[in-house]
């Protein structure tokens, strides 16, 4: 591993959530480095297997792990959690046995652009839509330009949280490329559901209808959040995307648009998906070539 | 078919002890939000501790049951009577075939528990039989009971055996429209300033409205975040984090006023939390109600362990007096 690689990050923060929880902080803001460390801690921390582990969690730049205290006392297992840390200082890489999808999006679409005109009042910027806002803030020259960015390389979902559905996507791309987009000034009392939303540095597709603060971008024909388990990549679970899962949005027009609703509508419809090993060094040292070998197992065959 | 909802009352839901180990799924705890009174109400029928029951809150159902039942109702004070006659809580009792359960008004607390010997018999969702409304899983179809529908109940383990027996009266717990909940600070307090940290133990706060199986907002005082360059990720608010996790009991405070999460916690997000309820007061929190006052107290985690085992200490008392 490149030295110039290795993770550099504060020491942790380890609390108390209660007595039944403990809270650690990896850092205060969020990088890929810091989601690898919180990945590989909380795998870690699964093999151990350790009697009176409830809940182990990861979030973007922390993790949370449930106990009970009558068989695993907190301090315990923060001089767990602490020998893990230790052990990976000189070896955060991780390898995450999981999938590439391709994930259709409409950009612009007619729905979410009803959606923000009602509610430019909340917006920090009233005269502009939410994707000209986005782009103009990022430095782009136009919004093709944002949009073919935004598209241009694969997410990995670095959390899920909220609801279930709801997932936190981090591009894979160096820091220089981040897209970021602040939030709306009030939050917005409604959301498509299925709406393609950008907030600080995290893309979404919206698994329900509801409030929402994120800029509005576009939308997806598919859905995320399936409580019927009615599509074959819901059989297993209510919701679609993992911890873990990488995807690529794919830009779609409205005949693709309307043919994939018609399938979704039919219960034909599959994500397309691709198994593959994905491992954080190569992501970090070179992302542009590892992206490209990602795309090449999801559209290669 | 064995209990039929003639009325359901504000909102009633089939709750069990919970559905743990699913928070990487985004899934809460759930469960009955005071666990005390629920789990003594199945001692009293002579369940299993975690044997599906009946949460009703604030205003209760009216029931009719279609078969023989040993029931017991405990938790918040709400007169329940059968076939229009009073009768007692904390207290195995005999219902028959035709006979009405209905309930006065609430006097004291929020959630009053109905357990049945047998069990409410739903198909489990996840591992647990609680009702999770916000996504339509658990429970009767997912959601709170409407008219009209109907409960089966679960083959009893051993038929009358606590009929008539009850809770001694200095086991049952008192609810008061004043709590003190005991918390350890911590979490992502040190965002706080120190005046709001002084604040938020200061204060007495109000419940409002917005008070459900989700979480309790209180009202009272604006409590605020020292200003800060905020973090590459984190909202642009100086009281929001890069997105984290929130533990059941966690205290965040959009807008400066506190919200404490509760069973049915969303469980994560991008505000920062101050702290944490202990376990053994979300029983105290579940009896609280809109209007009612509400202090927080900081304790250590020694105080909050030794809390844990004094209120297990006291289930299992009880649990004792019976098996005996």
């Amino acid at each position: 591993m490149n030295d110039s690689r290795k993770i550099k990050l504060p020491p942790a923060r380890y609390e108390y959530g209660g007595d039944e929880f403990v809270f650690v902080q990896l850092d205060e803001a969020m990088s890929l480095d810091v989601n690898f460390k919180a990945v590989s801690i909380t795998q870690h921390l699964r093999e151990k297997e350790l009697p009176g582990i409830i809940d182990i969690c990861h979030a973007n730049a922390s993790y949370m792990v449930r106990f009970n205290p009558d068989k695993l006392h907190p301090d315990n297992l923060i001089a767990e959690l602490k020998k893990i840390e230790e052990s990976l200082v000189d070896e955060a890489q991780i390898e995450l046995r999981t999938q590439v999808i391709d994930i259709p999006v409409m950009y612009q679409d007619p729905w979410t652009h009803e959606t923000l005109m009602r509610f430019r009042d909340r917006h920090p910027d009233p005269q502009s839509t939410d994707i000209e806002y986005v782009a103009r803030v990022n430095g782009y020259r136009t919004t093709e330009d944002f949009i073919a960015a935004h598209c241009g390389s694969p997410y990995l979902v670095t959390m899920v949280a909220f609801t279930p559905g709801t997932s936190f996507c981090y591009q894979l791309v160096p820091p220089e490329e981040r897209i970021e987009a602040p939030k709306y000034i009030r939050p917005r009392t409604d959301t498509p559901e299925r709406a393609l939303e950008l907030g600080g540095s995290f893309s979404n597709i919206r698994p329900v209808r509801g409030a929402g603060g994120y800029q509005l971008i576009g939308m997806a024909p598919a859905p995320m959040f399936d409580p019927n388990q009615s599509l074959v990549d819901f059989q297993e679970f209510i919701a679609f995307l993992k911890p873990g899962d990488i995807f690529k949005y794919r830009r779609i027009d409205r005949d693709e648009f309307d043919r994939i609703r018609a399938e979704v509508e039919a219960g034909t419809f599959e994500y397309r998906k691709r198994d593959f090993t994905f491992h954080s060094d190569r992501s970090l040292e070179d992302p542009k070539a590892y992206n490209e070998e990602i795309l090449g197992v999801l559209y290669g065959d | 078919m064995a209990i039929r909802i003639v009325s359901p009352g504000l909102l009633t839901t089939v709750q069990d002890a919970g559905r743990p180990g699913k928070y990487d799924i985004v899934l809460p705890p759930s469960g009955a939000m005071d666990l005390f009174s629920y789990e003594l109400g199945n001692y009293l029928v002579g369940n299993e501790p975690d044997a599906a029951g009946l949460e009703i809150t604030y205003f209760g159902p009216r029931l009719q049951f279609t078969e023989d039942a040993i029931i017991a109702l405990t938790g918040a004070e709400m007169p329940p009577r059968i076939n229009g006659d009073e009768v007692a809580t904390w207290e195995a009792l005999q219902v028959r075939a035709g006979d009405v359960l209905s309930f006065d008004y609430l006097k004291a607390g929020a959630r009053s528990y109905l357990a049945v010997a047998g069990g409410i018999d739903v198909p489990a969702s996840f591992g647990s039989r609680s009702t999770y409304t916000y996504i339509g899983i658990g429970g009767y179809k997912g959601r709170a009971l409407q008219e009209g529908d109907e409960l089966h109940i679960g083959e009893s383990r051993n038929g009358a055996g606590h009929v008539g027996t009850g809770v001694t009266p200095d086991q049952i717990p008192t609810f008061s429209d004043e709590s003190e909940l005991r918390v350890i600070i911590g979490l992502c307090s040190y965002l706080l300033t120190e005046e709001s940290k002084e604040e938020f133990l200061g204060t007495e706060w109000t419940v409002t409205p917005d008070a459900d199986r989700t979480g309790y907002r209180y009202r009272g005082g604006v409590l605020g975040f020292v200003e800060r360059e905020q973090p590459s990720g984190a909202g642009s608010g100086p009281g929001n984090v890069v997105d984290i996790n929130y533990p059941m009991g966690s205290i965040q405070v959009p807008g400066g006023e506190p919200i404490v999460l509760a069973r049915d916690a969303i469980t994560g997000g991008g505000f920062a939390t101050i702290g944490t309820v202990i376990t053994a007061d979300l029983d105290r929190l579940a009896q609280t109600k809109t209007n009612d006052k509400t202090r927080f107290r900081s304790v250590t985690l020694d105080e909050a362990l030794q809390a844990r085992k004094q209120r297990r200490g006291q289930l299992e008392k009880i649990k004792s007096a019976f098996n005996g």
